[in-house]
């Protein structure tokens, strides 16, 4: 009995380091269905992406069928062709490798790069941290969009310019929540003991604050996705994005508008709900990974 | 409280300032030059060298770097922005043109999202859990996932469709025609007015939950106080200051969103003007329309600010 139970302390006590990762997906799911519903969702469009060419029936820009101008959705093309017979259903496939894509890198690149500033403003302080923050207020001055819309004019259109420059509208926002997230880390007695014992800042900033870190980051990171995949579309919607003929949902259903056309209900009604469904799926995600990682945050962000 | 809007309005100077660098760095500094920008890159090679010359001319770009944003400013303070490159308005006539009708659905969609946001956080706040609560939550989820220019866009396809609707082809002002204006700006106003209620209502939602616990709320409840009134006189005034820094917030998204919404409704204000600008690469138009912009969300939260101190005091004297 005494054996038993000293067995049962031991293996309790094992337990949260032993823990593999499945079971850490399957508590995450028991505990919050909706997030493992858009978690799947989200799994269904990444493998849309990825097999795009696998997945779609047509080629999403050479194959412009001119015998079939602005067909409605039939077994040919499912969700029928645009102005210039091109098949809707290939060309939101491939969109979503672009979107995805576009999010993906301009997430993790800005979302990097504003954390490890928010880590070395935060840790740091004085000067360097008020130099910081008045440099990303100035950059918040601008609406996203609009910040976005001149990067990109200034780079040239270009994929990789989107990216850069939707990057570039992430750094402030995750340098001001990394920060917040360093400054209440520094006041921890673990890191004035790494001090004490002679770590250099770069060290105490790597190994003692970024750890604490990383869940803050993961939610704002999610959250970014959403925001982004809007952002995106919304400079395809408008001309500037990712240039033409590329298959992007943004301009699918800019360039009837932009033509002054009237479109087909069709045209309009699929790419934004693709759109839609995508930024629905990684939000809710995002607020369910918030849930699991730190209940404290619920409804904070 | 003078003194405190006072030294709020100075402080917002340098960032005025550091506004006018960081476009004028990011227009010259990035790669591409400006003939690359405005003309594409064969544009430019079928330039002669005069005419390059003579363009780069007209632009003031010949001069020393500093000098052309010492220049820059001095045209900024004298309200002199300059001309198009490509028609004969000046900036200043298209801003005052076009401004109005964007400022009119900046603040009908501000009035909105207050008019849907507020009641709708207050009463799911109110009744937490019910069917109410549980329908705000998914219209605010749902709506913030919807991309405005689209809704704009399925708004405008429906009611070509159905009522044979056209998109207005230039500008009426309120003063010379309300009816008129109000069918320009309506639709533009309604999409992002929703977009930000569904930012509202979670917001007031939140704030509410949070100060019904407190204890004066108990107090005021304990001294018999209908709950309608302990809402509505102890709760919502402590509850609403972070809805109003979310609305300023809100206002740097919906200058932003309005830009893709009016194009979305082919509406004939500032943000379809800068989009055209952009198509057209019209160099100085895209300068100063930016900066206005980036002026009118320093303003915001400038007006923030003081509204703040209005409301709770101990700002005032903090």
């Amino acid at each position: 009995m005494v054996q038993a139970s000293t067995t049962d302390v031991l293996v309790r006590q094992e337990e949260p380091r032993g823990r593999r990762w499945w079971w850490v997906v399957i508590e995450f799911c028991q505990r919050n269905p909706m997030g493992a519903v858009s978690g799947g969702v989200i799994i269904a469009i990444v493998l849309v992406a990825i097999f795009a060419p696998v997945v779609a029936t047509h080629h999403p820009t050479q194959e412009a069928d001119f015998r079939a101008l602005r067909n409605a959705p039939s077994g040919a093309h499912w969700l029928g062709t645009d102005d210039i017979g091109r098949d809707l259903y290939s060309r939101i496939v491939h969109g979503a490798r672009i979107s995805l894509f576009v999010a993906l890198i301009a997430v993790l690149v800005g979302d990097l790069i504003g954390a490890a500033w928010g880590v070395a403003t935060g840790y740091i302080g004085g000067r360097f941290d008020m130099y910081s923050q008045r440099f990303l207020e100035l950059m918040m001055s601008f609406p996203t969009l609009i910040l976005a819309m001149i990067l990109v004019l200034a780079m040239g259109a270009g994929v990789w310019t989107v990216i850069v420059a939707i990057s570039i509208t992430r750094i402030p926002l995750s340098v001001r929540v990394i920060r917040s997230v360093a400054l209440s880390v520094k006041e921890n007695a673990y890191v004035d003991a790494a001090q004490a014992i002679g770590a250099s800042s770069g060290r105490v900033m790597l190994r003692h604050i970024a750890p604490q870190c990383i869940a803050p980051w993961l939610v704002l990171a999610t959250a970014h996705l959403g925001s982004v995949i809007i952002l995106e579309a919304s400079l395809g919607f408008l001309g500037v994005g990712v240039p033409m003929p590329t298959a992007t949902w943004g301009n699918m259903l800019g360039g009837p508008v932009a033509a002054g056309l009237i479109p087909r209900w069709w045209m309009v009604v699929f790419p934004g709900v693709a759109i839609t469904v995508t930024v629905l799926a990684f939000n809710l995600f995002g607020d369910s990974i918030r849930d699991f990682l730190d209940p404290k945050l619920r409804g904070r962000t | 409280m003078q003194k405190y809007i006072l030294r709020r309005f100075l402080l917002s100077i340098p960032a005025i300032i550091g506004i006018t660098i960081i476009i004028f760095l990011v227009m010259r500094i990035l790669p591409g030059d400006v003939l690359t920008v405005m003309f594409g890159e064969e544009g430019t090679l079928q330039l002669s060298e005069e005419d390059r010359a003579r363009i780069i001319a007209s632009l003031g770009l010949d001069k020393p770097i500093y000098l052309q944003y010492v220049d820059w400013l001095e045209d900024i303070v004298t309200l002199k922005l300059g001309q198009s490159f490509w028609r004969s308005d000046t900036v200043m006539d298209l801003i005052i043109n076009r401004g109005p009708i964007t400022l009119e659905i900046a603040i009908l969609s501000v009035i909105l999202s207050w008019a849907i946001g507020l009641p709708a956080g207050i009463l799911a706040a109110m009744k937490r859990n019910s069917i109410v609560d549980y329908v705000g939550r998914f219209f605010s989820i749902l709506f913030l996932a919807i991309p405005n220019f689209w809704l704009g866009t399925l708004i405008v396809l429906t009611l070509v469709l159905t009522l044979e609707w056209k998109a207005p082809l230039g500008v009426i002002n309120l003063w010379d025609d309300p009816w008129a204006n109000l069918q320009i700006v309506w639709g533009p106003a309604l999409v992002l007015g929703i977009g930000q209620a569904a930012y509202v209502c979670r917001m007031a939602r939140s704030a509410l939950l949070e100060t019904i616990h407190e204890d004066y709320i108990r107090t005021a409840r304990a001294k018999g106080l209908a709950e309608r009134l302990v809402i509505m006189r102890h709760a919502l005034r402590n509850a609403i200051m972070p809805v109003i820094t979310l609305s300023g917030v809100l206002l740097g998204f919906l200058i932003g969103g309005s830009v893709a919404v009016e194009q979305a409704f082919g509406v004939p204000g500032l943000g379809r003007t800068l989009v055209a600008a952009f198509f057209e690469r019209d160099y100085v138009v895209i300068q100063n329309l930016v900066l206005l912009y980036g002026l009118v969300f320093v303003l915001t939260n400038l007006l923030v600010d003081i509204s703040y101190a209005w409301i709770d005091p101990r700002i005032r004297y903090g």
